[in-house]
This record gives C-alpha cells, sequence and structure tokens, in this order.
C-alpha cells in the first residue's frame, strides 16, 4: 500500500506522436512544417537522449550512393530478409534516404567527405559520420516548431479507440508522468506510434550488474507493439526475431572493426571461418555459434596486429558509440593490436527497424485501425531501415497523417471515454507481497531464453518447448494485475512487464506458425530446419475475442498496398 | 556497467536528469543519484550535461571492471574523455566532434 494520490489531465490535440525518438521527433518536425493544428508528442524520457540514439550512432547505415538507385536497396533488403519484406514499403522508404540524409547534414550532423564534396560511403549503402549528436540535433528541430507540445517523462501505456460507424478507430491515448503523480488523458484525431522495438524480452548476455549493457535500448519495452496488439491492430513477421553480433561484455558494435580495419572472423584455433558460413548478419551469427557448438570457440575478431593509428581511431570511433569498448580496452590493456576482440550474438530483440517485425501497415505507414499510424522500429514489413529509414518513415507517416486529419470530418464522433485510472491507481493499493516486477521480468527472461530460443539454446527452438513458453508466460500475465508500486516509477517498471509479457505472447505464437526455417538464428525451428515453399507468406497476428489470432499473407509485390478492409 | 555520482564535485543542477532515456537519475538531498545503478544502458548521455565532470563512468567487475572510472570534460568541440586507473594514472583520450569517425 502507498499513499500515493493520482491527479488526472486531460489535453485535447489534433495529432498525438507516442515515442519522440528518431521517427517520432522527425514526424514531428513534418507534421509542425505542414500546419495541421495542434501536435503533442509525447516521450517516456527526455527527447534530447531518448531512444536508440543516445549514445549515438556509428555511421548511416542506409543511403544509395553513386550509381545506384533505390530499387537497389529494395533487392538488397529483399535478399537478406529471404523474401519475406513488403516492396512497396521499402521502394517509398529507400526513394527518401538521400533526402534526409541532406536534411541531416543541414541539421549540423557532420558528414565525411571528399575532395569533390562528396560523401564517403563504406560500401554503396554506408555514409561515415560523426553520430554522437544526432538526437540532441532532431530535439532542436521539433523545439523550433511553434505548433509542437513536447511532453516529457511522460509514459503512455494503452490507445483509446472507438466504434463509428462500424469501424473501430483510434481517438487517443492514456498514460502517466514517471515523475509525479499524474494521469494523462489525451484525445485526439489521428496517432503515430513510434515508439521503437522490444528489448528485454530474453535473458541478456549480461544477467547480472550489467543486465542492461545490451544492444538495443533497454527502455524499448515494446510498448507501442503491446498497446497497438491490445487496440486491435494486425501484427506482422515478429518471427523475424533480430540478433546481433557483438564484442563480448560491452556488447559494442561488431562493423567498426570488421570494415573499419578489415578484421576477419577467427576461431580459437585462428581459421577464418567466415569464408565457411557468408557475412550476411545472421550468417556471420550463424558461423559464429556453430564454430562454437563444434568446440572450436572461442570467436575472434582478428585485430591482433593492427597499427597504433588505426588503434586509436578505434578508441575514438568506440567513444562515440560504445563508450564502454574504448573503456575496456584501456584499464584490462588488452588493446585491440594486442589482443584479438572475442565475439558473441545476443539476445533476441524484435526490432522493425533492422528485421521485419512490427505493426501491418499499408504504403501511407497507417495501421489496420484508421487514424492509427506508426513509424521506424515499431513498423513492419521493411527492414534494413536504420536511423536514415526511421526518418524517411516518420515523415511518409507525417504526410499520411495530414492528408488524413484534412479529409477527417472532425467533431462527429461521441465523447472519448477513459477508463484506465482505477487500473493505475490499483496498483498502489495492492498489498505488498512477494512477488514484484523484477521478478516477473526475470521469470520471463528465463522462460524466453530456456524455452523460446534463447542464447541458452543456441538460438534453436521447437514445438514442445514453444508450448511450454506459451503456457509460462500466459501464468506470469496473470501476476501482473497484483503487483504493488510504491511511487510512479514502480508503476512505470509494473507497465513495461507487462507490455513485454504480451509481446512474448505475440512472438511465441509466430514462431510456431512458421514452420520452417527462413532465417538462420532469427529463426531457428528445429523441427524445420529447412526454408520451404510453403511459407513464402506473410506470418500475421490480431487480437480477437481475447485470443491470438495467426493469419497467413501473401507477398506484396508493386508499389503500393492498401488494406483490404479500408 | 553503470554511472557513479561524485557528490563532492555535484552541485545539484540537475541537468543531467532529463537526459537519461531510463529516467535513472534524480535528485536526492541537493545531489543527483541513481536509482538503480543495474539498469543504466551506458549511454553517456548523462555526463555531456554535466559541467563539473561529476558522473563517473565504471566496468561492472562482470565486464571485466577493475575499479577504473572514466570522466568527459568539454572543452568547446572537443569532448576530453578522462580514464582514472585504478593506481592513480589517468589517460586522456580528446575526440574533436567535428570530426567524422574514420570508420
Ligand atoms: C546501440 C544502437 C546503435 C545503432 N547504430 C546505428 C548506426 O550506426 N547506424 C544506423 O543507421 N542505425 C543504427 N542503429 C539503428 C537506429 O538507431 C534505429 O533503427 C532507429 O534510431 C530507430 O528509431 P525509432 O524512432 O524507431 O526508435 P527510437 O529512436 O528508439 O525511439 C523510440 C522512442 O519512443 C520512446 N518510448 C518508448 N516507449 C514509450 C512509451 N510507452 N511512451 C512514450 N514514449 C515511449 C523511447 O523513449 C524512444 O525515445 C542503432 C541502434 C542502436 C540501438
Ligand atoms: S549512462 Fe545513460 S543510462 Fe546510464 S545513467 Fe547516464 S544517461 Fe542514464
Ligand atoms: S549535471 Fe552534474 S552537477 Fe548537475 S546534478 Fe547532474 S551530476 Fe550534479
Amino acid at each position: 500500500m502507498s499513499d500515493v494520490k493520482l491527479i488526472t489531465k486531460k489535453i485535447r490535440t489534433d495529432a498525438l506522436i507516442i515515442g519522440g525518438g528518431t521517427a517520432g521527433c522527425y514526424a514531428a518536425i513534418r507534421l509542425g512544417e505542414a500546419s495541421v493544428g495542434k501536435i503533442l508528442l509525447v516521450e517516456k524520457a527526455g527527447i534530447e537522449r531518448s531512444g536508440c540514439l543516445a549514445a549515438g550512432v556509428n555511421a548511416l547505415n542506409a543511403y544509395i550512393s553513386k550509381g545506384h538507385v533505390p530499387m537497389d536497396y529494395v533487392e538488397y533488403a529483399r535478399a537478406d530478409g529471404e523474401g519475406i519484406v513488403r516492396e512497396d514499403l521499402l521502394l517509398s522508404m529507400s526513394e527518401r534516404l538521400n533526402k534526409v540524409t541532406e536534411d541531416l547534414e543541414n541539421r549540423g550532423l557532420v558528414i565525411l567527405k571528399d575532395e569533390n564534396g562528396e560523401y564517403v560511403t563504406r560500401g554503396w549503402r554506408n555514409v561515415k559520420i560523426n553520430g554522437e549528436n544526432i538526437k540532441p540535433l532532431l530535439a532542436e528541430g521539433v523545439y523550433a516548431q511553434p505548433d509542437v507540445t513536447v511532453l516529457n517523462h511522460v509514459n503512455i501505456t494503452d490507445l483509446v479507440t472507438q466504434r463509428v460507424h462500424g469501424k473501430t478507430i483510434v481517438r487517443g491515448a492514456v498514460g502517466f508522468s514517471v515523475k509525479e503523480p499524474v494521469i494523462y488523458e489525451i484525445e485526439a484525431e489521428a496517432v503515430l506510434i513510434a515508439t521503437g522495438g522490444a528489448a528485454g524480452l530474453y535473458r541478456p548476455n549480461n544477467p547480472g550488474f550489467s543486465r542492461h549493457k545490451m544492444w538495443y535500448s533497454p527502455f524499448n519495452t515494446g510498448a507501442g507493439f503491446a498497446m497497438g496488439f491490445a487496440a486491435g491492430a494486425e501484427m506482422t513477421t515478429f518471427e523475424n526475431r533480430f540478433v546481433a553480433l557483438r564484442c563480448k561484455d560491452t556488447i559494442a558494435p561488431t562493423g567498426t572493426i570488421a570494415q573499419g580495419v578489415g578484421a576477419k572472423q577467427i576461431n580459437a584455433g585462428g581459421e577464418i571461418y567466415e569464408k565457411e558460413y557468408g557475412i550476411t548478419t545472421p550468417q556471420r551469427i550463424y558461423g559464429t555459434v556453430e564454430e562454437n557448438r563444434k568446440g572450436k570457440g572461442p570467436c575472434y575478431l582478428k585485430t591482433e596486429g593492427i597499427s597504433k593509428e588505426q588503434e586509436q581511431d578505434l578508441f575514438k570511433a568506440y567513444l562515440n558509440m560504445a563508450p564502454s569498448q574504448t573503456l575496456k580496452w584501456i584499464e584490462s590493456g588488452k588493446t585491440p593490436s594486442r589482443q584479438s576482440v572475442e565475439i558473441e550474438g545476443t539476445e533476441p530483440y524484435v526490432v522493425g527497424g533492422h528485421t521485419a517485425s512490427g505493426f501491418w501497415v499499408d504504403t501511407g505507414r497507417m495501421t489496420t485501425i484508421p487514424g492509427l499510424f506508426a513509424a521506424g522500429d515499431v513498423a513492419g514489413g521493411s527492414p534494413q531501415k536504420y536511423v536514415t529509414g526511421a526518418l524517411a518513415e516518420g515523415e511518409i507517416a507525417a504526410e499520411s497523417m495530414a492528408s488524413y486529419l484534412d479529409k477527417k470530418e472532425k467533431g462527429d464522433e461521441p465523447e472519448v471515454e477513459f477508463s484506465q485510472e482505477s487500473a493505475y491507481a490499483h496498483h498502489f493499493e495492492v498489498k505488498d507481497n512477494n512477488i514484484t516486477w523484477r521478478g516477473v521480468e526475470e521469470a520471463m527472461q528465463k522462460i524466453m531464453d530456456e524455452y523460446a530460443g534463447g542464447i541458452h539454446t543456441d538460438y534453436r527452438y521447437n514445438e514442445s518447448r514453444l508450448v511450454l513458453a506459451r503456457e509460462k508466460i500466459k501464468d506470469l500475465q496473470g501476476l501482473v494485475d497484483d503487483l504493488a508500486a510504491e511511487d510512479m516509477f514502480d508503476l512505470l517498471h509494473i507497465y513495461e512487464v507487462r507490455e513485454r509479457l504480451l509481446v512474448c505472447r505475440i512472438l511465441i505464437e509466430h514462431l510456431l506458425a512458421r514452420k520452417e526455417t527462413r532465417w538462420h538464428i532469427f529463426g531457428e525451428n528445429a523441427d524445420y530446419p529447412q526454408q520451404s515453399d510453403e511459407y513464402k507468406k506473410y506470418v500475421n497476428s490480431r487480437l480477437e475475442n481475447g485470443e491470438i489470432r495467426i493469419i497467413f499473407r501473401q507477398l506484396v509485390k508493386g508499389e503500393s498496398y492498401e488494406h483490404p478492409d479500408k | 556497467m553503470s554511472i557513479r555520482i561524485n557528490k563532492e564535485k555535484c552541485v545539484g543542477c540537475g541537468r543531467c536528469i532529463d537526459a537519461c532515456p531510463g529516467n535513472l537519475l534524480e535528485l536526492a538531498e541537493g545531489k543527483a543519484d541513481i536509482r538503480i545503478p543495474e539498469d543504466c544502458w551506458g549511454c553517456t548521455s548523462c555526463m555531456k550535461y554535466c559541467s563539473q565532470s561529476a558522473l563517473e563512468y565504471y566496468l561492472g567487475a562482470d565486464l571485466g571492471g577493475r575499479g577504473a572510472v572514466m570522466t568527459i570534460e568539454k572543452e568547446k568541440d572537443i569532448y576530453n574523455w578522462k580514464i582514472h586507473m585504478p593506481g592513480g594514472e589517468t589517460k586522456v583520450i580528446s575526440v574533436n566532434r567535428k570530426n567524422a569517425n574514420q570508420y
């Protein structure tokens, strides 16, 4: 029991953006420029440093260099995604990659250029930058928009929908301040979800003191997936999980070393094994896992012998994006020129910016709920988005929202009813018991690790295990109502675990539904270790009468897609 | 890895608090404090807002930490990252924010 007394504030806005990260900030800027009326951007932390971009990023991974066209990017992503992608989404994104890159430069991002003033690229899709301050630059752009109001440190938990003319449409959202006992009931004409992907579902590489030293932001909990799914929106391709290859312990990126100093992946015996397995992301991890399984590990990126100059550049590059790696090198004295860097795969994430999982959207990024849009890592069908793709999607969603708002006849809907207050208050009223949010989170991560293809089983799963995972996660969901909160920070954590549990449930059903191994590591189905032509289709899902229903959809080809029941 | 606050240096300005993507920092008795050290992502955002270099970054023993701490001192476009080794030695790496990564 706690004596927290909640007060409720009501806000009315035209456009609501949930999540002020990469895609959300950019959409806010574009909507502000479009003069659509009042725009409210709600962010659970502070927009200057929230989300994936907090520490900074290493490069812009999605760019179309000279001699290439947007369709090349589509083909690259299609091949990497083994065909389970949406051509319309990839193409509309790819067409904007260069424009948003130039816009970032105009906002102050440092981009490396050659003597002719051309961007220096790494490969044909990658631009070299100093990405430490992308997020503050985007935040500055948001604050410069007079029509945009920013609500920092407010966590949204649920969408509010309404039946209007026989259709369920979105009418707003509800959440609470993580700092003070205030509930926000927000009425909106259109809503964009840009809450990023989901980390913290599986037991992480460092389960102890450094449990949040993970690749993806531990503060992106899959809130958007959960609130959208609960409201009836359709999701796609969750079974295409993402696992990253990382430097051991610090979980720092490996691409910088592999591409920067040309380091090869070697096993303990010094053999270069990457040739055997291939060099796409899943192949690099698959190779590492297999070498370890054969007893040939640990595996390394061979940096031993690089020059002191290269080493200094690595120190600096990592300070701009993953500072723990530089600290580790210097503190241990085992710098990369002296000792090769050990590598490992991370725990799996659900991230629509790297793989294809997320909301099922039309070409304009509207979800299956009219008025509800999705962009960035929360939106599915379009992998390999990265920073510039998230910006492009934020822009596309903003344009679609503006035209939706323009066409919408406002004011003929019944008054919006909010009913979340008692659910929040309940957690302050329950008696302290011996179940904590942390306990439930750990139990969830353990179950996912052991039964749903985590690090524990080399990412492999089978039906028997998944069925157990389903049962055990369901059981944990039953505990959430009785979790006690002392303050708003506790309430935040209770809602985070509630969201993650639902995301786990969706993920498990998707893993069960795809009876093949379409992607190594990301979807390593031990019952069906091969690809099957029968599964050249999307696995989608919806919540219907409280149950998760799987829907198979045929591959979408061509430049545009509209929801059939629109 | 996590963040430790040097209470002697902290002047309680509160600027780091807004910057943390995980809402982990708060003011307690006029000084910054980290609520759950284990929940730090190690992004160093908070450090970039502290004019006093009061925020100290360290690796947990599980990541190989052996007592060193890292701080940032800002000088116009330069971040001076200082690594203070347990033996007393300090190593400095200066990064110009106007230079792109070479890799
Ligand atoms: C460590 C790391 C390094 C990366 N490096 C690169 C790189 O070098 N190059 C590259 O191109 N890409 C890189 N990426 C990928 C890229 O950064 C992401 O794909 C992209 O930023 C995602 O944008 P987003 O808007 O979807 O998510 P985010 O930018 O993470 O935004 C999501 C926002 O929603 C907020 N939020 C979450 N839940 C709620 C809620 N319930 N209520 C309110 N707000 C909420 C979060 O706090 C966050 O601000 C990297 C990603 C990571 C994690
Ligand atoms: S390093 Fe990042 S996650 Fe850790 S306290 Fe500072 S701002 Fe928060
Ligand atoms: S920014 Fe520095 S001085 Fe200000 S409260 Fe934080 S730690 Fe203290």
